[in-house]
């Protein structure tokens, strides 16, 4: 095992603004960034950082584990030359219960769309900004975010519902 | 359906029948699949369908990703809620006479998906006529299915709408 690389500890210095504070993991960092500034910090590891690829982006719902309850999670690329320079980090947002909303980073990666729109289905968070905040796969009358951890994963009935009003009134 | 000949008939022998026995010969042994495969038993009935177990041997080869140009559908996959309502659509956009065959463990009960978005059976919203089990079940069982199609055929021609 190497310490953090070179590399690495640039980048902290880069963001340092941004940075609440960091946590570590079996040698893997993760920054905690406040959700104010998590479109300035994007663009910024974008733009002159180089991490040009949002590998996912994703949601965590600790419900009574952990306070706040959820978490939005970026997981972002570098493309570099070297080994040394090929990163992968981690950014968390840490969002409360109640109504939980956070800025998109569509604006930064496009391809943050369907990653949002998936967030916002499962989890039922808000991207304020989103260019087409919509379901992305349950259907558009769909009554919960089924993977909230408060929600029974056997409860069918809305899927029943929306299924019969799929069939009455013909496919879209 | 009886078959004569005799020194009567000039060598030449002749058959007594009924229209529909013969109509059903004919469909029991030219079944057009429709493959609806969703998951994984599809790959299962991509084998069934190819050469080494060779489906042709019971006349129903021709699959068709046309609703209207075939018999059977074959449903062989996960079906969720937001998909049975396809499934549905296409299977009424085929025409009468129509079998389905249900294949593998999830079309016949939810398989080990018990979960809010996965139909616990397509005979939810589809009339099956032959369940086969397994996760997913062996070419051989579904041709059995088809077998037991054709049986069905022979016995009870078209279904009754
Ligand atoms: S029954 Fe098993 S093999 Fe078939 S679709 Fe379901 S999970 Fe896949």
């Amino acid at each position: 095992m190497t310490s953090p690389t070179e590399p690495f500890d640039q980048i902290r210095e880069k963001i340092s603004g941004y940075i609440l504070s960091e946590s570590s993991f079996r040698g893997e960092s993760s920054f905690i960034v406040a959700s104010a500034s998590i479109v300035k910090c994007c663009s910024r590891l974008k733009n002159t950082l180089g991490f040009t690829y949002l590998a996912d982006l994703t949601v965590v719902d600790y419900l009574t584990v952990k306070f706040p309850r959820y978490e939005v999670v970026y997981l972002l690329h570098r493309f570099g030359d070297s080994y040394e320079e090929n990163l992968r980090i981690r950014l968390k947002v840490a969002l409360e219960q109640d109504d939980p909303a956070i800025d998109s980073v569509t604006s930064v990666w496009s391809g943050a769309n369907w990653l949002e729109r998936e967030a916002y289905d499962m989890f039922g968070i808000t991207f304020r900004g989103h260019p087409d905040p919509r379901r992305i796969l349950m259907p558009d009358d769909y009554d919960h975010f089924p993977l909230r951890k408060d929600f029974d994963v056997r409860d069918r009935e809305s899927s029943k519902r929306c299924f019969k009003r799929a069939l009455d009134e013909g496919l879209e | 359906m009886g078959v004569s000949s005799g020194p009567l008939l000039g060598g030449d022998g002749f058959l007594t029948t009924k229209i529909s026995a013969v109509a059903n010969w004919g469909r029991k042994h030219s079944l057009w699949p429709m493959a609806f495969g969703t998951a994984c038993c599809a790959i299962e009935m991509m084998g069934t369908f190819s050469s080494r177990f060779d489906i042709a041997r019971f006349g129903a080869e021709a699959v068709r990703f046309s609703p209207r140009q075939a018999d059977l559908m074959i449903v062989s996959g996960t079906i969720t809620y937001k998909m049975a309502s396809v499934c549905r659509r296409i299977y009424e956009q085929m025409p009468e006479p129509k079998w389905v065959i249900a294949m593998g463990s999830c079309t016949c009960g939810g398989g080990p998906f018990d979960s809010y978005a996965v139909v616990q059976g397509i005979d939810e919203f589809l009339p099956v006529d032959v369940y086969v089990g397994g996760c997913p079940p062996r070419p051989e069982a579904l041709i059995d299915a088809v077998m037991k199609i054709q049986k069905k055929i022979e016995n009870e021609g078209p279904p009754i709408v």
